[in-house]
């Protein structure tokens, strides 16, 4: 058990029949930290991720949240995680409040604790005001923001985004991802990102780069810099995957 | 503390499913319709070809119309049924299988209230077409409608539960139109919904015999004798075996150490 590390990974390798997915995966996030996972399509992201949030088995390799074991401690390890999939996964005929009571009973809270950490979430994102609409009348931006609040009201320890903000406009892309950034160090959340989008890494993030199912860069963006010998992080991540578009 | 979160899940998960019902009127008409539709036009016009002996649990001779009435709620239990499970693979290829997947609580409990959500969906239909039916002179003895629910929790569980099944196989909403024509129609055409049992092995001792075993002929047979304030212990026995059998099979199918999980490419 590692107690220091928020989310542990260990020599985690995945296949799907004869096909590796991913090898010998090694990473670890502290408190506090966000940690960008770049990779081009196919490169493993939505695997690993499928594993952290235990809806693949883990066979090969560890993983713990929190000190618990995925595979042991399924729901202690799962308590203490917030997830936001690539996917939108609000019921569009519910409300915003009718989702997020969904989540709150998911996770065994009172009505009382309930209400008012939706009225927190909620008021920090300046989604308060909608919560009566229903999620199909919101853009896609609100729907997003709608999605983090869920992801924060169990208060977790670990927060997953799988690429958040496809499809999204600019300003809507920048606030979440500012925001993101401000609750890592805030709330002392450790953070996922998987993205393909390199401005949304900011200096002082930490950065994994993983191409054909390897980590192949693993460090601050300083760090990476220096390893590649590139100016950029663009070019990092060009030398990193030979050429292949983020 | 544990089993109030327990509780709370549930009640949760069973609070959504009612609420998207009631409010998703297309989808409580068109459940209530398909029913009527045979109860109005296909008894109706099969009264005169059928004739039916006395059999438990009926006492007198009865028109087609009461015979058919609990296939008919074993036909809404069962379009339901595969219904939850269609929502489960839309759900699943949507991603919103994934947050109820995500929450820390056993996997079976999940859908263990995932499938009691789409029953209790289920006992409504049934009851708001007994109302109408009742209008149409289909009038069972008042403690019938009271004994009939225990029967229909169960019939609904099992018929659920072969859903549930069906969906931890299917990767793909494409994938259910097999299913509905495979399982649906067979089942329902092959079973005491229709016709009597004695009355198939006049005509075909295998049709006899498939239907004796479908576990939707048992179901509809707990049914119809509840309806009747009896209680039918051979098809009582019969559904039970059959929904432990389909639960575990589908607790088994979607865990992600031993069943489908990780040979399919979404979770």
């Amino acid at each position: 058990m590692n107690s220091s590390a928020a989310l542990l990974v260990e020599d985690l390798s995945f296949s799907y029949g004869g096909k590796k997915a991913l090898s010998q995966v090694n990473f670890k996030i502290q408190p506090g930290e966000c940690t960008i996972l770049l990779g081009p399509n196919g490169a493993g992201k939505s695997t690993l991720f499928s594993l952290i949030t235990r809806l693949y088995d883990t066979r090969d390799g560890r993983i713990e949240l929190c000190g618990f074991d995925i595979k042991q401690q399924t729901q202690l390890a799962l308590a203490k995680l917030g997830v936001v999939f690539q996917q939108t996964t609000l019921d569009m005929d519910l409300t915003v409040l009718q989702n997020l009571r969904y989540h709150t009973a998911l996770h065994g809270m009172g009505r009382k604790q309930a209400t008012q950490r939706i009225q927190q979430e909620l008021e920090r994102l300046a989604m308060y005001d909608r919560r009566a609409e229903k999620v199909r009348q919101l853009n896609g931006g609100h729907r997003r923001r709608v999605e983090i609040a869920r992801a924060l009201l169990h208060k977790p320890s670990v927060l997953l985004l799988d690429e958040p903000t496809v499809g999204l406009d600019v300003p809507s892309r920048l606030s979440i991802v500012d925001y993101v950034h401000r609750l890592a160090v805030e709330e002392k959340l450790a953070v996922l990102w998987a993205s393909h989008l390199i401005d949304e890494i900011y200096p002082d993030d930490h950065l994994i780069v993983l191409d054909k199912g390897q980590v192949k860069a693993n460090g601050t963006v300083d760090e990476v810099l220096k390893v590649t010998e590139t100016p950029t992080i663009k070019d990092a991540f060009y030398v990193l995957t030979q050429g292949e578009q983020a | 503390m544990r089993l109030l979160h327990y509780w709370r899940a549930m009640w949760g998960i069973i609070w959504r499913e009612l609420w998207r019902f009631v409010t998703q009127r297309e989808r409580f008409i068109s459940a209530l319709v398909r029913p009527l539709v045979w109860l109005f036009v296909f008894a109706a016009g099969f009264r005169a070809a059928l004739g039916l002996a006395i059999t438990p649990p009926y006492e007198t001779y009865i028109l087609y119309e009461v015979y058919i009435t609990p296939g008919l709620i074993g036909m809404i239990q069962l379009f339901n049924g595969m219904q939850s499970s269609l929502s489960m693979v839309y759900d699943r290829e949507m991603g919103s299988m994934r947050i109820l997947m995500v929450c820390p609580l056993p996997r079976w409990f999940l859908l263990l209230s995932k499938l009691l959500a789409g029953t209790g969906v289920s006992i409504l239909q049934v009851y708001v077409f007994l109302a109408i039916a009742w209008f149409y002179d289909i009038q069972a003895p008042w403690q019938g409608y009271l004994w009939v629910l225990p029967a229909l929790l169960l019939s609904g569980l099992m018929l659920g539960a072969l859903g549930l099944l069906l969906s931890s196989f299917i990767k793909q909403l494409e994938n259910f139109a097999g299913v509905m024509n495979f399982v649906i129609f067979p089942m329902f055409f092959m079973s005491t919904a229709l016709y009597p049992l004695w009355k198939m092995k006049e005509s075909s001792t295998l049709l006899y015999h498939l239907a004796h075993y479908n576990p939707f002929s048992q179901a509809v047979e707990l049914i119809r004798f509840a309806l009747y304030g009896q209680f039918n212990s051979q098809a009582f026995i019969y559904t039970f075996v059959a929904f432990i059998v389909f639960m575990t099979a589908a607790i088994i199918g979607y865990n992600p150490s031993k069943g489908m999980m990780t040979r399919k490419g979404g979770a």
